[in-house]
């Protein structure tokens, strides 16, 4: 973990960092707790304990800067500025939710708001997305980035070659960041790929790639800079490859048994909030009572969303029938 | 004032004049650039709008389909080919699971402007993976809209109007209809989707058909009319959305139903038809209404074999005779 006493980065932006962060874990946390008691329906696929990746790498992107998201979505969809209000109501399915509770959690889009390409349920599936994306980008010469998550799992699709292979031959700016927690449902990344690391795929499309502690969000955030900035310059891909942990099994229920206890014991060791929490406060960046005040406000706004949540309306059976088509739709429904 | 040209020249017209018309209107696809795809539709299109417009891409099916999926998200307009629909197989989340879906999905935000074009067909004795008509895949999946031209006119009219929408449009395009000159008129038209027409009228039996059918009908129909049996032939253009009213009217007025297709029979979009009308239409039909569609194989290679895998004109001759008991 790198030194924030360095004063390289403001309280400002450090703390902003920590209220994110600790707004992912709230927010998943409430969603787990409503899921589990069955208050939300289908499946939701929690992010707890990867919260570092996200809040660094949106920390390293301009507001309109777009973003493709994942199935484990809903960190990346807050750390780029998304409400947590209409998030829990498409959680819920809601009508006032970001799809009027037509996505629910795998969908969950802003593409107008926050530049959020949305999440997605099939596994590497954003991946020529936001390819597609920053294709645009170089068309019209925009200037905007694209940042693509996805997880160590996906590198294994086939997505994953076409599209980096595309956008290196293309110098398109995007930057490919890979959450590497090592499990794809139950399978271990190892045991189904042959190189110690993603990241060293990037000498196959001659980009940069590097491999960095996902735990810590000052170092997500330079790492993802450092591939933002050379995309946005013109220079192409990159990828980026975070370290990080799942806490939870794949989905919100799955008692993981498919790892071993080591697992856990180091995802606990290296946990981005309470370390981090630790050195703001050691190297003092901030005062116990300042982080207390930020972790009050934080759980204010998550009761608030859940609030807002439960109170909402679910979609009028009607809404079934609409937004298939921009136009022409019952005719193109009806038949 | 018309012109002659061929059906591959209307459809490369249509993709240049709205090029011209709006920057956002690309083309990508294998091939498409310097060599200007393998029919010649887009010859010269590369020099001339530039390759930020006209992209050759790889041989990467699923990851250009899902480019353009991100790309139209974002507002363009990608014009991409699969060099033949059988390819859908290798591009089919892109397609079937992202640019169908993604409206709906993000509760009416994302629009995915695209059109995806798709040579098919059966004829040229191009085997099980070059040959099919996949049609009712695209059918079956709500949120594509799907167009199948059998003239250079629609071909043209209907790809513009499909280039100007706002959901993705699948254009099945059949490759036996290529080379075939035809009269347009001249300069800018558009054909809405979703709208039959009558191609030939009749008053003792409908045969609801499209693409490369539709030729093998009307020449049906001429025999037909010989012995004095008058068929009228409807040429549904655009599958989805079906011009429902433009059944109705016909079926209403002749009382048979012959619906012809190059699909494998089982799981048909010629079935689905079908079936809307024995349920909705069933008190106008003198007969059940039937179908003339290739079999339930794969597509063969040798010219013995695939000519009996699709409908050909004496085929459809004897189908309407059968309906009308004749």
């Amino acid at each position: 973990m790198i030194s924030v006493s360095e004063k390289k980065y403001s309280k400002e932006m450090l703390l902003g960092m920590y209220e994110m962060m600790l707004k992912i874990k709230g927010f998943e946390s409430k969603a787990a707790e409503c899921f589990t008691k069955g208050m939300m329906h289908g499946n939701i696929h929690l992010c707890l304990g990867q919260e570092a990746v996200p809040t660094g790498a949106c920390y390293a992107l301009e507001p309109d800067d777009y973003m493709a998201s994942t199935h484990r979505g809903h960190g990346h969809c807050i750390a780029k500025g998304g409400d947590l209000n209409l998030m829990m109501a498409e959680l819920f399915g809601k009508k006032t939710g970001y799809c009027k509770g037509k996505g629910g959690s795998m969908h969950i889009a802003d593409i107008d708001g926050l530049c959020s390409l949305g999440a997605n349920g099939i596994v590497g599936a954003g991946i020529p997305i936001a390819t597609g994306s920053a294709f645009a980008s170089k068309i019209w010469g925009d200037k905007h980035v694209t940042l693509c998550f996805f997880g160590d799992s996906a590198s294994n699709q086939g997505t994953f070659h076409e599209s980096i292979n595309m956008a290196a031959a293309w110098k398109l700016p995007v930057v490919f960041l890979c959450e590497n927690n090592r499990y794809g449902v139950s399978t271990e990344i190892h045991g189904v790929t042959n190189t110690d690391t993603i990241a060293v795929r990037a000498k196959a499309y001659d980009i940069p790639g590097k491999t960095v502690d996902g735990n810590d969000p000052v170092t997500v955030y330079e790492a993802v800079k450092e591939a933002v900035d050379y995309a946005r310059a013109g220079n192409g891909p990159s990828i980026v490859e975070c370290t990080t942990f799942r806490h939870q099994g794949h989905y919100c229920g799955d008692p993981a048994v498919y790892r071993p206890a080591s697992y856990m014991e180091e995802a606990h060791e290296k946990e981005a909030i309470p370390n981090f929490r630790n050195k703001l406060i050691k190297e003092n960046v901030a005062t116990e009572e300042e982080l207390v005040a930020i972790e009050a406000a934080v759980d204010e706004a998550i009761e608030a969303a859940y609030k807002f949540a439960t109170e909402s309306e679910y979609p009028d059976p009607s809404e079934a029938t609409t937004d298939v088509y921009s136009s022409d739709n019952e005719r193109s429904v009806v038949r | 004032m018309s012109k002659k040209i061929s059906v591959s020249k209307a459809i490369g017209e249509a993709i240049h004049e709205e090029m011209e018309r709006d920057e956002n209107v690309i083309v990508l696809g294998e091939d498409m650039g310097k060599m200007g795809n393998v029919f010649g539709i887009t010859v010269g299109f590369q020099e001339e709008f530039g390759a930020h417009r006209v992209w050759d891409t790889p041989i990467s099916e699923s990851g250009f389909c899902g480019m353009a999926v991100g790309a139209a998200m974002r507002g363009m307009r990608p014009v991409v080919e699969l060099m033949y629909n059988d390819f859908i197989t290798v591009a089919a989340d892109p397609i079937l699971n992202q640019a169908a879906k993604m409206r709906y999905m993000t509760g009416g935000q994302a629009s995915v402007p695209m059109v995806l074009r798709c040579p098919m067909g059966a004829g040229r004795r191009n085997a099980g993976q070059h040959s099919q008509s996949l049609e009712a895949i695209f059918c079956h999946t709500p949120g594509l809209k799907v167009i199948a031209p059998s003239s250079a006119e629609d071909a043209k009219g209907l790809l513009k109007s499909a280039i100007r929408d706002n959901d993705p449009v699948i254009s099945m395009e059949h490759k036996l209809l290529y080379a075939k000159k035809e009269q347009i008129p001249e300069g800018e038209y558009t054909i809405p989707l979703g709208k039959a027409a009558v191609k030939r009228e009749g008053t003792d039996l409908t045969i609801i058909t499209w693409s490369r059918q539709v030729n093998f009908s009307l020449e049906a129909a001429e025999e037909l009319a010989k012995e004095g049996i008058q068929v009228e032939v409807l040429d549904l253009r655009t599958l989805v959305p079906l011009d429902w009213d433009a059944i109705v009217e016909s079926v209403s007025k002749t009382h048979n139903v012959l619906i012809v297709s190059e699909e494998v029979k089982r799981g048909s979009y010629a079935g689905e038809i079908s079936a809307q009308i024995a349920e909705e239409l069933f008190d106008e039909l003198d007969a059940p209404v039937a179908r003339a569609c290739g079999l339930n194989i794969v597509s063969p290679f040798s010219p013995t074999l695939e000519d009996e895998n699709f409908p050909h004109t004496a085929d459809i001759v004897k189908a309407v005779k059968k309906v009308l008991n004749k």
